[in-house]
């Protein structure tokens, strides 16, 4: 099972499943990643930690804590 | 009739430009404080019928963050007529999943489809017929920036709101629809402001705000459940996620067929900007300089001389139009020290045992006489006033030799040193040889100056500058105030009350003003340029470590200029938690105005030592971190976990005007509180400090009320180690103004015009404090609560009186614990104190924290997948 938290900079990638409950899942999916999406890995933060990613045509940030929970393919 | 239009779209699609736009900044009707946002209400520019309704920036109406929560709870009680939907054009895909719930609501929604330009630019095509019929509303290519289309949308949403014309798209599949129907008709007898519809999905969704308020009765609960249950087992997900990926599937149908993707694949200029400011090796320093340039253009250069113009113009003296004061000022100090140069030459002549009795006649007369004033240079064409050092110095007073010390005293006092108790104590018969002392050991580099002949004719060429001929002098504020106050014949109270109490307090505070509007000004900036959004990316690693976020860097480095702008900038945290937080630390660090305390402290008690501003900067520093590690577990900042999802816009050139409105709003926030709790503090303060208890005016504030107060509330400093009045009534009267502490002791020590480090009394102050408990005051006044300027801005950006009085007390507590262990750790280790009080006390800390970590481990509740 791979999550998004694994995923190199620079890679797509295909959403499957997001595996957390409650509010956070819910803003994940109001951010536009819900199951099928196309993710794009674009950056890590210069400490490693957050990751810059491209969905739905924007660029959105993800703690890699946060990008753990969304199982990707 | 009125028609209210809701303006609601996605943070950064441009909505409050164009809110900005079609209102006109001067036109606000109401402006009321939610939990984190405010909401607008205006005027329509073209249409004053129109009332326009600025929603907060949201990406959907879930229940989840406060602003979703206000805009939601507005468009089901307020029910606007009509809603202006603003659409990012370049983020078409997301940005449409809030108009898919916002037509749910079956009121009118008119779509402004915003950064067309951008669109354009990458060569991508929105088929605009085609996105109105699949959304079944108007949409009108708009561009917030520039101003076009603007009208037109306007125009379109009060047709709309006439017309009430809603949209009747189908969103969902057939078989979610019919699940969707199944729940409305448990809702079927209940009368909504808005559509059923949107009841319904929200309850499908099992949306607990919303069953909450509709009181369903057990039945229709279980009915409920069962619906949700078999949606659930039916798609293998919940009822939640269902709704959002239908929603999203809808929408990327829709934007499959209206929206041509351009095939260049270029980078855009915001990607070439983001390789840069993100870089992994330069991103760090490059923000390093971008917050170097906010702290020294809005703290030390423009904002430090716009403040010492609002303070010492504005609410001083008054100031010179053209703003030539300064050079004003140094015409005056270059004619006092040719003044200097003549008495000290003057003196040198005496003691040569030449005359001066005749040129000093003719030098004060109107019309002197010349030919005296050359007699008298002739005459000492070879007299020279020898430079005395301290040494000299030293034994110019052994030997009572006058001229010499007083030649010495004048060049010390030009150096800004006081010099007024040593004179009087040389005078007397029998000197206290320990203030003489401490004189010789305070002026140990000055150097009275050379003074011969020639220098003697050039200073007496240099005549006393007139205010008038440097432009037009604006008097200040309490020059005014004096004499409109004398017109009238007031009393001395009424005067005092006015002049000291009311326009020096509230002055005091309303001096910040213009440093404020700089500071909002470039953080607005920061904001919308996008580059805001990336500090928190770059930093998000180390302040989550200290349970702070990325975003609380910005608070504390405004901090170290001043706390009431470094409190407000924490309202670009999103997350509640982390912002009060962040606010709450905040004035941790040491601000402009305890400068000051720290000078007197290092000056009086530590002859001046390197370390002891620095230390001061640690102390605060790890207050912070402190806090943020302890306090995160409390129970109170739990709450709702806080995902850290963000968006960085694109980078893009902010609108001026939005600025400008941006940096006012801000501002007149602050004045407005400097209007009322800082006024009224004020006023208590000066009460207590003017008055005894018998309700007669005091000459003195050592017989006032206040020091009545101080000598009850000394014994609960006395853990502390200064237990005394004085350093009890400096400590409340630092609360009007941090750098009263310095004012009041010169006051309650009986020094007039005391300097800003309160060089004059350093001597008495020797004797009320030992290092270390200077050092437990110095502490004490730097980390609690902060001045009213400050606690008015914790009150408005905590919007809520609870959470004022527990950051207060908190801080306080703080203040009080960490000077306690620098007492008693100090008095142990300097001063052959015991060691077993600080021991028990740091074992009782200790174990308290670990009493606090221990019981919120066990109440975090591990996510399982």
């Amino acid at each position: 099972m791979k999550t998004l938290k694994d995923v190199k900079s620079g890679d797509n990638v295909i959403v499957e499943k997001i595996s957390c409950t409650g509010s956070l899942k819910r803003r994940i999916m109001d951010m536009g990643i819900t199951k099928g999406t196309n993710i794009y890995v674009r950056k890590l933060a210069p400490l490693g930690d957050p990751i810059e990613l491209t969905v739905r045509g924007y660029e959105l940030s993800l703690r890699k804590s946060d990008a753990e929970n969304i199982i990707v393919k | 009739m009125n028609i209210k239009i809701a303006l609601a779209g996605n943070p950064n699609c441009g909505k409050t430009t164009l809110y900005n736009a079609i209102t006109g900044s001067t036109e606000y009707v109401g402006n009321r404080p939610g939990v984190t946002v405010e909401e607008k209400e205006a005027k329509l520019k073209w249409n004053k019928e129109v009332i326009i309704m600025d929603l907060p920036g949201i990406y959907s109406l879930s229940p989840y963050t406060s602003e979703e929560v206000i805009s939601r709870e507005y468009i089901i009680e307020k029910t606007p007529d009509v809603i202006l939907n603003v659409v990012d054009g370049s983020n078409i895909e997301r940005n449409l999943y809030l108009t898919t719930q916002l037509i749910e609501t079956g009121i009118p929604v008119v779509i402004g489809l915003n950064m067309m330009d951008i669109v354009n630019k990458s060569g991508d095509v929105i088929d605009i017929s085609k996105l109105e019929k699949t959304l079944d509303c108007p949409v009108i290519p708009i561009s917030a920036l520039k101003g076009t289309g603007l009208k037109e949308v306007c125009e379109k949403a009060v047709k709309m709101a006439e017309s009430k014309k809603t949209s009747n798209i189908k969103i969902f599949s057939n078989k979610i629809e019919n699940y969707i129907s199944q729940t409305k008709e448990l809702i079927k007898d209940i009368d909504f402001t808005i559509s059923k519809k949107w009841f319904a999905v929200k309850i499908f969704e099992n949306d607990e705000e919303i069953i909450k308020t509709l009181n369903l009765n057990n039945n229709k609960k279980s009915i409920l459940d069962n619906i949700i249950s078999s949606a659930e087992k039916d798609f293998d997900d919940d009822t939640e996620s269902i709704i959002t990926n239908e929603r999203y599937t809808f929408i990327e149908k829709t934007v499959a067929s209206a929206v041509k993707k351009g095939s260049k694949e270029k980078l855009s200029f915001s990607d070439k900007i983001d390789k840069i400011v993100t870089n992994r090796i330069a991103a760090l320093p490059i923000f390093a300089v971008v917050m170097f340039i906010v702290y020294y253009i809005s703290v030390t250069s423009i904002g430090s001389d716009l403040t010492d113009w609002a303070n010492d113009g504005v609410f001083g003296d008054g100031w010179h139009l053209p703003f030539t004061t300064e050079k004003y000022n140094e015409s005056v100090e270059n004619f006092e020290n040719a003044q200097l140069k003549i008495d000290t030459f003057k003196s040198a002549a005496l003691e040569n045992g030449i005359d001066t009795e005749a040129f000093e006649e003719q030098m004060e007369a109107e019309e002197p006489d010349i030919s005296v004033i050359n007699e008298f240079i002739e005459k000492t064409k070879y007299i020279k006033a020898e430079p005395i050092d301290n040494n000299a110095f030293t034994t110019a007073v052994k030997e009572k030799d006058f001229p010499k010390i007083n030649i010495f005293v004048a060049a010390a006092e030009a150096n800004e040193i006081p010099a007024d108790v040593f004179k009087e104590e040389i005078e007397s018969e029998n000197p206290n040889q320990e203030i003489i002392n401490s004189f010789i050991a305070d002026t140990k580099d000055i150097v009275s100056e050379e003074v011969d002949n020639f220098a003697f004719v050039e200073a007496l060429e240099i005549e006393e500058p007139n205010p008038e001929e440097f432009g037009i002098w604006v008097p200040g504020i309490p020059v005014l105030a004096e004499s409109a106050l004398d017109s009238i014949n007031a009393s001395e109270w009424v005067k005092s009350l006015v002049l000291d109490g009311i326009i020096g307090g509230v002055g005091a505070v309303l001096g910040f003003v213009p440093q404020i509007l700089i500071l909002f000004f470039l953080l607005a900036i920061l904001e919308d340029c996008g580059y805001m959004a990336r500090i928190a990316f770059i930093l998000d690693r180390i302040f989550r470590k200290f349970g702070l976020s990325g975003k609380s860097f910005i608070p504390v480095i405004v901090g170290t200029g001043c706390g009431v702008p470094g409190i407000m900038a924490s309202r670009t945290i999103e997350n509640n938690n982390d912002r009060r937080l962040t606010i709450m630390t905040t004035t941790f660090i040491p601000c402009g105005a305890k400068l000051p305390i720290i000078a007197l402290i290092a000056g009086a008690l530590f002859k001046n030592a390197g370390w002891v501003a620095p230390s001061a900067y640690f102390l605060g520093i790890f207050a912070i971190i402190f806090s943020g590690i302890v306090l995160k577990r409390l129970q109170a900042f739990k709450g709702d976990p806080a995902p850290f999802v963000m968006e960085l816009p694109a980078y893009h050139f902010p609108a001026v005007k939005g600025l400008f409105i941006h940096m006012w709003d801000k501002g007149k926030a602050f004045i407005k509180k400097a209007g009322t709790i800082i006024f009224l503090a004020c006023a208590v303060i000066w009460f207590l400090q003017s008055f005894n208890l018998n309700l007669e005016m005091v000459e003195n504030a050592e017989d006032s009320m206040l020091a009545s107060l101080g000598k009850i509330i000394a014994p609960l400093f006395k853990p502390l180690g200064f237990g005394n009045w004085e350093a009890s009534v400096a400590t409340v009267t630092g609360l009007v103004a941090k750098e009263n502490v310095v004012g009041t002791f010169g006051v309650l020590y009986g020094v007039e015009d005391v300097a800003e480090n309160g060089v004059e009394y350093w001597a008495m102050l020797r004797e009320a404090f030992t290092p270390v408990t200077a050092y437990a005051f110095l502490a004490f006044n730097l980390l609690c609560a902060p001045c009213f300027a400050a606690i008015g801005a914790i009150r408005r950006e905590m919007a809520s009186f609870k959470w004022t009085v527990f950051a207060i007390i908190y801080q306080t507590l703080l203040a009080y614990v960490a000077a306690l262990l620098i007492n008693l750790w100090g008095t142990a280790i300097w001063l052959n104190g015991s060691f077993a009080a600080p021991i028990i006390l740091t074992i009782i800390i200790i174990g308290f924290i670990l009493f606090i970590f221990i019981n919120s481990s066990k109440k975090t509740v591990p996510i399982t997948a």
